[in-house]
C-alpha cells in the first residue's frame, strides 16, 4: 500500500518536518506533489520517532503547512546509469535536462557510494602527461590521483583545466582503453558552464564528456548532491566501463558553502567558520572516490577546483581539502598580475604520487633530483627577492644577484607557457636543466655529480631562451577568456 | 538481547532507543537487520545513544538492535602480524574475498583466520601454576616474530590438563586450567580485549633506551626514547606521513603497528606496496613480516574511525606484553580528534575549544599514557613507542589538537612549511622542535657512542642558533658586511642543514644512516669549522676558504661515503688537512 502523507508540520529553509510517518528509512527519497500538479523531490536526513525531517532539492519556496502530499521512495537516493550517458547533460540531482528524454537504465547505483577497500586499490603510477612545464616537472600528475587547483576568484584556474584535458587526452590517445570526462559544475556562473562546453566542443571530446550542472541561481541542495551524482557516474564508466575517466568539479567552495546553508537550517553545532564538523569527512568521502581498484582496467582521476575566499590558503575549504587531496596547484595573483599563464605557484604546489610516478621507465631519470634542485633554487630566489626589497638589488652579493636572474628566467619561460602550447617531457626537463645552468655549479647541492656532468651546461653563451618562445600562440588564447 | 529494543530516531551515524534498560556504557551492539556494529555511547532514562560504525543509509524505526553484553573489543591471537584491519579490526583482505573492491555494510568476518593452523609449541605441563600473563605455548606466527600465547589478564590456576605440541586452529583449547574456585579455563590460541582499556603490566622502567630510526635528525637532534611519545605536527604537503614512513621502516622496534586514521586510501595501498617489496635490512625478511596495518581511510565510517587508534594500541600492547618493543604510528591523530568533534556536535554536546568537546585533552592523555617500556607480567621486557602526526588546521599550531598534544607527549618534531617548501626533507624545524629524554637518554648514548657524540650535537646544535640569531641580521643587511667569523658560523651551518640535518629518503645509502656515521658526519664538519676559525684568526680571508670547495665536499658526503665504510671519514679529514694546510703555509 501506498501512503500519501497530507500537509507538513513544520518549513524551515529548505527543510520540512513531517509527523506521524510510519516506516520512514534513513536517507530515503521522496516525492512531494504540491496541489498546482507540481513536483518537488526531497530526501530523508532525520528521524525521531514518527517525526522525520526531509530536505527538499528545488527550496521549499510557495509549500505551505497544508498543500503537499508527500509519498516515500522506499529507496535511497539512486542515479540511472548507463554507457549512454556519454554526452549527456543532467542537473546537479541527477536528471536529464538536455531534452533527449530519460536514460534507460542499466543499473542504478546509490549515490552514496561504499568506500573502497584499501587492499583493493591499486597504487596509481602512471603519469598523465599535461605538456605543462610546471605540472609535469614538479607537479605530476598521475592517473587515479586527486589533485586540485587552489585558486582565487578572477583568475585562471578554467583555462588550465580546460587545457589540461585537451592536453592530457592528446597523451592517452596510444592507450587501448577508452577516455571519459565527468564534469560538474556546482555553483558557477552561466557562462563558466558555457565556456566548459565550448571549449569542450573545441578539443573535439564533447561526445565523451557527462555533465552535471548546478548552476549559481539553482538550489543549493541539488548542489550538495551534483558531486555525488558525478562522481557515481564517474566511478560507472572507470570501473565497469573500463575507461580513464578524469572528473573535473567545480567550484568546491560553493559545495562547502551550501552544505553550510543546509547545516545550518538543520540547527547543527557549527564548528571553523560556521562549517559543519563533518566537513572534512563529507569531502573525504568525495575525494577518496578517485582511485584505481584491482577489478578494473579504468581509473578515476580528479582535478576539484576550488577558488580559495580572499586568496587564503588557510580557510576551512582549502585547508581540509590540501590535508585529502594527493597534492594541489596553487595559482597565485602576484603572477597573474605579472601576464604569466599559467600562474602556478610553485612553492606550495605539490604532487604527493609523484614519486613513483616519474623517472626511470616512466619520465627520465634525471626527473626527481631536477624537480628537488628546481625547489630548491627558486625557494632560494624568494630569500634573495626579500632581501632585495629591503636592501635593493644593487646591494646583494654576486650569488644573490644570479639567483634573482634565476628567478625572473625561471617565471617567464618555465612557468610561463601559452594556452595552446604543449611541451614534450624533455622539452619541460631540458629547459629544467638549461635554467639551473644560469647557476653556479657549486650551487646546485641537490644533484649529483654524474648527474651535472651530463646536463649542467658550462658554456653559458649557448644559454639562449628566445628558442622557447611563448609569444606564438598567446594571441588566440584571449578569445577562449572567460 | 531479543529485538525488542528498536531504533528511535537515526541522525548521521547516532542511533538512538528509547525506554530501555538493557545496555551499558561503551557495549558493543548490532544495529539493524544487517547487524552494523556499534556502541553505545549515552544513556539515560528514556534516551539510549548509539554510534555506528557503518554507513547508516536505509536504517528505519522499529529495527532491532542486539546487545552483546561487552564491551567493544578486539580478538587476539596470530595472525594479526602481517594482515591489514579497518577500525573496529575487521580485516580487509578477507572482506575483498567477500565482498569485492567496495566494502560492502554489515559483514561479519571474523577478524582472525579460524581454519589457519598454527605449530604450537605448548610450554608448561600438567600441574604448573600459571599466573595472568604467563606463556603457556608459543609459534612462530611469520618467519621472524614467535607469537607467544599468554594467560589472559584476571585469569590464573593451576593446569589441569595439556595438548600435545602439533597444529591447532585458533579456538582450540590447549591448556584446561582450574582456576581456585575449582572452574575449569579454557585456553585457546586467542582471547578478547576491551579496546579503551590498557592492558596490564608489572611495572614502568625508565625511558632509557633509544628507539634508533637512522634518521639523522631524529636519532641525534631530537632523540626519542623506546616506550616514548613524540609528536609529528605539520601543515599538509609538509611530510608528515613521509616522516612517519621513514620511521616505520627503518626504526628498531621489532613490530610496527601503523594506524592510517582518516587519511587518504592510496597511501595505505602505498604502504601495503612498499612494505611487501622492502626488505628488512635486520631480518632479510619483508616488512609486512613484522607489520601490522589499520586502514580507516577518511571515506570510511567516522565512528570506526574514532575507534581505530584503540583498535591499534591494543593490539600493541598485546605484543608488547609477549616482550616485543613495538612502535605505533598513528597518521594522523588529528582526524580522529575531528571524529570526536564530529560525534560530539551529533550528541549536541557543549563544545569547548575551536567546536572541540571538552573531554579532548582528557582522551589525548589517556591515549598518550598507554605508552610506555615495561616489565610485562611474563617477566620481559617489551615497550610500546607512539608517534602520532598532528595535522593543525591551517598550519596553525596554537590550535588545541596540537596544543594538547605538546603538553601529554615529550617529543615534538615540528614539520616546517618554508623547509617543505624548499623541498629540505624531512623538514623538522631544528628551532621550534625538542626532545625532553635527552636526561633519560645521554647515558646510554655516553655508554655506546662516547662522550664526544654529545659534545658534537651540543655544538652542533649551538652553531644552528647562532646562525639562527645572525639571519635576522643577514635578512636587514645582507651577509656582505658581516665579518669573517660570522659568515664562517654561517657557512658551517649551512654545511650542516644540507650535509646532515636534509636526508634523502630515496637514496639506497642516505635512507638510513647508523648512529657511528652520524656521529662521524658531525665531526667532519665541526673539524672543518674548528680549523677555519683558527685561519680566519690568522687573518685569512674566509673567500679563500671557500675557494678549496671543501664544505660542498661536505654536503655531499652522504652520498659519497657509504655507510659501510667509516673508514673514509679519515681520508676525508686527512684531505680537509691538507687542503687548509695550503692557506696557511
Amino acid at each position: 500500500m501506498i501512503l500519501d502523507y497530507v500537509g507538513v508540520k513544520e518549513i524551515n529553509g529548505s527543510l520540512i518536518v513531517l509527523d506521524h510517518v510510519d516506516n520512514a528509512s534513513f536517507e530515503e527519497m521522496v516525492d512531494i506533489r504540491l496541489d498546482d500538479g507540481t513536483y518537488r523531490h526531497g530526501r530523508i536526513v532525520q528521524i525521531d520517532g514518527d517525526r522525520v525531517v526531509v530536505q527538499v532539492f528545488e527550496g521549499t519556496r510557495s509549500i505551505s503547512l497544508d498543500n503537499t502530499r508527500t509519498r516515500l521512495k522506499a529507496h535511497p537516493m539512486e542515479l540511472a546509469l548507463s554507457p549512454e550517458i556519454m554526452g549527456r547533460v543532467f542537473s546537479g540531482a541527477g536528471r536529464p535536462i538536455d531534452g533527449l528524454g530519460e536514460v534507460y537504465p542499466e543499473k542504478m547505483a546509490n549515490v552514496n557510494g561504499t568506500p573502497m577497500n584499501p587492499v583493493s586499490r591499486v597504487y596509481p603510477r602512471n603519469y598523465i602527461n599535461t605538456g605543462i612545464s610546471t605540472i609535469d616537472t614538479l607537479m605530476t600528475l598521475i592517473r587515479g590521483q586527486k589533485l586540485p587547483i587552489f585558486s582565487g576568484s578572477g583568475m585562471k584556474h578554467n583555462e588550465l583545466a580546460v587545457q589540461i584535458v585537451r592536453q592530457a587526452k592528446i597523451a592517452d590517445e596510444g592507450g587501448d582503453n577508452k577516455f571519459g570526462i565527468v564534469f560538474a559544475a556546482m555553483g558557477v556562473k552561466n557562462d563558466v558552464a558555457d565556456y566548459f562546453r565550448r571549449s569542450f566542443d573545441q578539443s573535439g571530446v564533447l561526445s565523451r564528456v557527462v555533465m552535471f550542472l548546478n548552476l549559481a541561481n539553482d538550489p543549493i541542495i541539488e548542489r550538495i548532491l551534483t558531486p555525488k551524482c558525478a562522481l557515481t557516474a564517474a566511478e560507472y564508466l572507470a570501473f565497469e566501463c573500463n575507461m580513464h575517466v578524469l572528473v573535473i568539479m567545480t567550484d568546491m567552495t560553493s559545495y562547502a558553502e551550501a552544505l553550510r546553508e543546509f547545516s545550518s537550517s538543520k540547527g547543527e553545532i557549527p564548528g571553523r567558520k560556521g562549517f559543519p564538523g563533518y566537513l572534512y569527512s563529507d569531502l573525504a568521502a568525495l575525494y577518496e572516490r578517485a582511485g584505481m581498484i584491482k577489478d578494473s582496467k579504468g581509473s578515476v582521476t580528479q582535478i576539484p577546483i576550488l577558488t580559495m575566499p580572499n586568496d587564503d590558503i588557510t580557510h576551512p575549504v582549502p585547508d581540509l581539502t590540501g590535508y585529502i587531496t594527493e597534492g594541489q596547484i596553487v595559482l597565485d595573483r602576484q603572477l597573474e598580475g605579472s601576464g604569466y599563464y599559467p600562474p602556478v605557484s610553485v612553492l606550495p604546489s605539490l604532487s604527493r604520487l609523484m614519486k613513483d610516478g616519474i623517472g626511470e621507465g616512466y619520465t627520465r631519470a634525471d626527473h626527481q633530483p631536477l624537480a628537488n634542485q628546481l625547489f630548491a633554487s627558486y625557494a632560494r630566489v624568494q630569500d634573495a627577492r626579500s632581501l632585495a626589497s629591503v636592501i635593493g638589488e644593487e646591494e646583494l652579493s654576486p650569488v644573490d644577484k644570479k639567483y634573482m636572474e634565476f628567478g625572473k628566467l625561471f617565471e617567464q619561460y618555465f612557468v610561463n607557457q601559452g594556452y595552446h602550447e604543449n611541451r614534450t617531457i624533455e622539452q619541460s626537463l631540458d629547459l629544467g636543466w638549461k635554467l639551473l645552468s644560469t647557476l653556479p655549479r657549486a650551487e646546485l647541492d641537490r644533484v649529483d655529480d654524474a648527474l651535472l656532468d651530463k646536463y649542467y651546461i658550462e658554456d653559458k653563451d649557448s644559454l639562449n631562451f628566445n628558442t622557447f618562445s611563448t609569444d606564438a600562440d598567446t594571441g588566440d588564447s584571449s578569445d577562449d577568456d572567460v | 538481547m531479543t529485538a525488542n529494543d528498536v531504533i528511535f530516531g537515526i541522525n548521521g551515524p547516532v542511533v538512538t532507543v528509547k525506554n530501555t534498560r538493557s545496555f551499558s556504557m561503551m557495549e558493543m551492539v548490532y544495529v539493524g537487520a544487517a547487524r552494523l556494529v556499534g556502541e553505545i555511547i549515552g544513556i539515560n532514562d528514556k534516551l539510549t545513544t548509539v554510534q555506528v560504525y557503518e554507513e547508516t543509509t536505509g536504517l528505519k524505526p522499529g529495527d532491532p538492535i542486539y546487545g552483546t553484553g561487552a564491551p567493544m573489543n578486539v580478538l587476539l591471537g596470530p595472525g594479526i602480524i602481517d594482515n591489514i584491519f579497518d577500525g573496529i579490526e575487521r580485516p580487509l583482505k578477507a572482506i575483498e574475498k567477500e565482498s569485492g573492491c567496495f566494502i560492502s555494510r554489515g559483514s561479519a568476518v571474523s577478524p582472525l583466520s579460524l581454519e589457519k593452523e598454527w605449530d604450537v609449541t605448548v610450554k608448561v605441563k600438567t600441574g604448573d601454576v600459571l599466573d595472568s600473563g604467563m606463556i603457556y605455548a608459543t609459534c612462530p606466527e611469520t618467519a621472524i616474530i614467535e607469537h607467544r600465547f599468554l594467560v589472559p589478564p584476571g585469569v590464573s590456576g593451576r593446569v589441569k590438563s595439556v595438548k600435545p605440541n602439533g597444529k591447532y586452529k585458533l579456538m582450540d583449547a590447549i591448556v584446561v586450567l582450574e582456576d581456585e574456585r575449582g572452574e575449569e579455563v579454557p585456553l585457546t590460541l586467542c582471547q578478547k580485549w576491551p579496546i579503551r582499556n590498557a592492558r596490564p603490566c608489572r611495572n614502568r622502567l625508565p625511558a632509557t633506551v633509544p628507539l634508533i630510526t637512522g634518521q639523522r635528525v631524529i636519532d641525534t637532534m631530537f632523540p626519542v626514547s623506546k616506550g616514548g611519545t613524540a609528536a609529528i605536527p605539520g601543515g599538509f604537503g609538509t611530510g608528515k606521513t613521509m616522516t612517519q614512513h621513514q620511521l616505520a621502516k627503518w626504526c628498531d622496534a621489532d613490530i610496527i603497528v601503523y594506524v592510517g586514521c582518516g587519511e587518504r586510501g592510496n597511501e595505505m595501498s602505498q604502504v601495503l606496496d612498499e612494505f611487501s617489496e622492502l626488505i628488512d635490512p635486520k631480518s632479510g625478511r619483508p616488512m609486512t613480516d613484522r607489520t601490522v596495518l589499520i586502514a580507516n581511510t577518511s571515506n570510511m565510517p567516522v565512528a570506526a574511525r574514532e575507534a581505530s587508534i584503540y583498535t591499534g594500541l591494543t593490539l600493541a600492547e598485546y605484543y608488547r606484553d609477549m616482550g616485543y618493543h613495538v612502535a605505533i604510528m598513528a597518521d594522523s591523530t588529528s582526524r580522529w580528534a575531528e571524529a570526536l568533534r564530529e560525534i560530539s556536535g551529533r550528541l549536541e554536546e557543549m563544545p569547548a575549544e575551536e567546536g572541540f568537546p571538552a573531554y579532548l585533552p582528557s582522551r589525548l592523555s589517556e591515549f598518550y599514557e598507554r605508552a610506555g617500556r615495561v616489565d610485562t607480567l611474563c617477566g620481559a621486557e617489551g615497550s610500546v613507542t607512539i608517534i602520532g602526526a598532528v595535522s593543525p588546521q591551517g598550519s596553525d599550531f596554537s590550535e588545541p589538537v596540537t596544543q594538547n598534544t605538546k603538553r601529554f607527549t615529550r617529543c615534538f618534531w615540528a614539520l616546517d612549511k618554508s623547509l617543505a617548501y624548499a623541498r629540505h626533507y624531512p623538514a623538522i624545524n631544528w628551532m621550534n622542535s625538542y626532545s625532553e629524554y635527552f636526561t633519560d637518554l645521554d647515558p646510554w648514548f655516553r655508554e655506546n657512542l662516547g662522550e664526544d657524540f654529545i659534545r658534537y650535537r651540543n655544538r652542533v646544535t649551538t652553531i644552528l642558533h647562532e646562525e639562527s640569531a645572525l639571519m635576522e641580521i643577514v635578512k636587514l643587511i645582507g651577509s656582505d658586511v658581516l665579518p669573517d667569523d660570522q659568515k664562517l658560523v654561517i657557512e658551517t651551518a649551512k654545511a650542516i642543514r644540507v650535509g646532515f640535518l636534509q636526508q634523502n629518503a630515496f637514496h639506497a645509502d642516505d635512507t638510513f644512516v647508523p648512529l657511528e656515521k652520524q656521529k662521524l658526519m658531525m665531526k667532519a664538519i665541526l673539524h672543518l669549522y674548528a680549523k677555519a676559525r683558527t685561519i680566519i684568526a690568522a687573518a685569512i680571508p674566509i673567500s679563500q676558504i671557500m675557494e678549496l670547495g671543501l664544505f660542498e665536499r661536505l654536503a655531499k658526503m652522504k652520498y659519497d661515503i657509504p655507510n659501510s665504510k667509516p673508514e673514509m671519514f679519515d681520508e676525508l679529514i686527512a684531505d680537509m688537512d691538507r687542503a687548509l694546510d695550503t692557506l696557511t703555509a
